[in-house]
């Protein structure tokens, strides 16, 4: 069952996902936007990287944190399976990521994800949980 | 949906009147029936949106092809003051100077119509495209830094083509005041990998025909004739460019408080531009420019190298000449008459491009009497246009018309409404071949995701910011 849905935005591409902690949110959103780039099905938790990421509120902290899980790919051609919050708290935030290396023989990727942007995005706390949207320019 | 009420100016132009924090009213170029778009989505928003940044000169403006973006509307061209005015990242977008460049060959469609199918296939193995592609060349990190500070004039000396190529590319294919210092390790990591690829989603390399000829002193003044084979290329400055982007939008996010500048969409940080932060970003933009330049030189060389090979012809009897070559994802220190007197601006161009007209300094010495070719790809099999910058376009929209046809489904809609469909079967019923390294883009590409692109172009025609000089329609298209 994926833990996202897709947005309609003319150009781009945009999610909404959900989670029942903050953790599971901010885990969720990486997941998914693997899921974008990636057919994960295919991946394996092969070996694991940890990342920080730093904000001035929950909005900014998403962005920079998927910013820094979106480099792993971007940067290093590594693609994440799973994640794994280990900390969050005031402005920061440290992940375990499992996952593996890229390999074209291997992996079927879907989308080029170019950047995460701030436009749309929202984190908020409802009554079931947690619910955000972000918009990625693809 | 938008809920700004926009008043008629004339068939062309609608006004968006200055309201709450706005500091200039909009315009947003539009005939009856992209206005009846523009209801859709988000895009008149965020015209107002850029109204309200600090020292935006006379009006937001708005393109034809305008649509929803991110922070600026896609298709958004806004001028701002050296001395109060910002620049913004988001205001060029990830993809810097991502852009189009048209080259003319001496084939006729007639002469070639049965090896079209040979030379697409050797165009698509060739090329490198698609998601993650890597290019031929692989940069030592002294190289890249040549090429961030030189763009395409790296590439004609590096053996990529000839120094003719530069004349007739937007700025001599260099961008000045770049500095590679300004650019981070990510993002030079990122460069090294990728130059000479055409990248994926809207990016493509199309061979066309020229079909129609609207003005013929124009059209022999860019060698374009009918039944003419051309190429066009649509690409940019990859993951080097989208990480300078992302770089300072993060960094001007993270110190927006200090510069108390209240924005309406955090999409939108900027800095001003006389601070050293605002300068460092422009140093770093002019990198990414100078690197898509470098690209498109590279890809162009290696689209002649094919058609020798593939045809067997020399390169003089091929004649690939470079018509031109436009940057759509821009901010640029220009010149312009505000109320009477000459003024540097800083005009940041988000999907659109600059249209100068006959005369200016800018526009090419063989081109001169004419004005600057504006290059606009359509969709995917729709083809192209050819235009020529109008001095109207100095005195309405700082030098700019219109980049594409402009979305007008998102990508879901677009995959969802193709579901079942063959986009490429329906493209060869049409005579076009396509080949595409993902069936996901080609659906999120179909043709009816876009606005008709003669309407688009029609405008800009009709309102005098640019005037048609030629229609190509397409006849194999390679995508990522």
């Amino acid at each position: 069952m994926k833990s996202y849905k897709l947005l309609n935005h003319t150009a781009d591409i945009g999610i909404e996902f959900w989670g029942k902690t903050k953790k599971e949110l901010f885990a969720n959103a990486v997941e998914a936007m693997f899921d974008l780039i990636v057919d994960l099905r295919g991946i394996n938790n092969v070996n694991e990287k940890v990342v920080t990421a730093k904000g001035t509120d929950a909005e900014d902290l998403l962005v920079n944190f998927l910013r820094e899980a979106l480099y792993l790919f971007n940067g290093g051609k590594w693609i994440v399976k799973q994640c794994q919050l280990l900390e969050i708290k005031s402005g920061h935030i440290v992940a375990q990521l499992q996952g593996e290396p890229y390999n074209s023989q291997k992996h079927q990727l879907q989308k080029e994800i170019k950047a995460v942007t701030y436009h749309g995005l929202n984190v908020k706390k409802t009554a079931q949980g947690w619910k955000a949207k972000v918009i990625f320019d693809v | 949906m938008s809920e700004i009420k926009l008043t008629r100016i004339d068939d062309n132009r609608w006004l968006l009147p200055q309201t709450g924090k706005m500091r200039v009213p909009g315009i947003i170029y539009a005939n009856e029936k992209i206005y009846q778009l523009l209801k859709g989505d988000e895009s008149t928003k965020q015209v107002a949106n850029v109204a309200q940044l600090p020292g935006i000169v006379n009006y937001s403006l708005a393109m034809p092809d305008v649509h929803w973006g991110y922070g600026f509307p896609i298709g958004g061209v806004a001028a701002f003051d050296l001395a109060e005015g910002i620049v913004s990242p988001g205001g060029v977008g990830y993809d810097i100077n991502c852009g189009c460049r048209l080259i003319a060959t001496n084939l006729s469609f007639a002469d070639v119509k049965d090896r079209i199918s040979d030379l697409t296939t050797a165009l698509y193995q060739h090329i490198p495209s698609g998601v993650g592609s890597t290019g031929s060349v692989k940069l030592s990190g002294k190289d890249e830094k040549k090429v961030l500070e030189e763009g395409a004039k790296w590439a004609v000396k590096a053996g990529f083509g000839s120094p003719e190529d530069l004349e007739t590319t937007e700025d001599g294919g260099t961008m000045a005041g770049a500095d590679s210092e300004q650019v981070s390790a990510r993002a030079l990591e990122r460069g090294k990998q990728q130059l000479g690829t055409l990248g994926s989603g809207n990016h493509f390399l199309e061979i066309e025909v020229v079909q129609d000829i609207f003005d013929e002193t124009a059209a022999q003044a860019f060698g374009l004739r009918k039944g003419q084979i051309v190429v066009m290329v649509h690409s940019g400055s990859r993951g080097l460019g989208y990480q300078i982007c992302d770089d300072y939008l993060a960094l001007m996010v993270k110190h927006m408080q200090e510069t108390k500048i209240e924005l309406p969409d955090r999409q939108l940080a900027c800095a001003y531009l006389h601070t050293t932060r605002g300068r460092n970003y422009l140093a770093a933009m002019a990198c990414g420019a100078n690197y898509a330049w470098a690209n498109r030189q590279l890809l162009m060389h290696h689209t002649r190298e094919i058609f020798e090979k593939t045809l067997r012809m020399s390169p003089r009897e091929l004649g690939m000449r470079l018509v031109y070559d436009v940057c759509h994802n821009i901010a640029k220190i220009e010149d312009f008459k505000i109320q009477g007197k000459m003024k540097k601006l800083c005009v940041h161009r988000k999907g659109a491009t600059r249209a100068f007209p006959a005369g200016h300094d800018a526009v090419p010495e063989r081109y001169k009497s004419v004005g600057q070719p504006v290059l606009i790809p359509g969709d995917m099999g729709s083809g192209s246009y050819v235009l020529v910058g109008q001095e109207k376009a100095m005195e309405e929209t700082f030098g700019s018309a219109c980049h594409g046809a402009g979305r007008v489904m998102s990508r879901t809609q677009a995959t969802k409404v193709s579901q079942g469909r063959s986009i490429s079967r329906e493209l060869a019923d049409q005579g076009i071949l396509v080949m595409a390294s993902s069936k996901g883009t080609l659906r999120e590409e179909m043709p009816e995701a876009y606005k008709n692109l003669q309407d688009v172009v029609q405008v800009m025609h009709e309102s005098g910011i640019a005037k048609k000089v030629a229609q190509l329609k397409a006849v194999a298209c390679i995508k990522g």
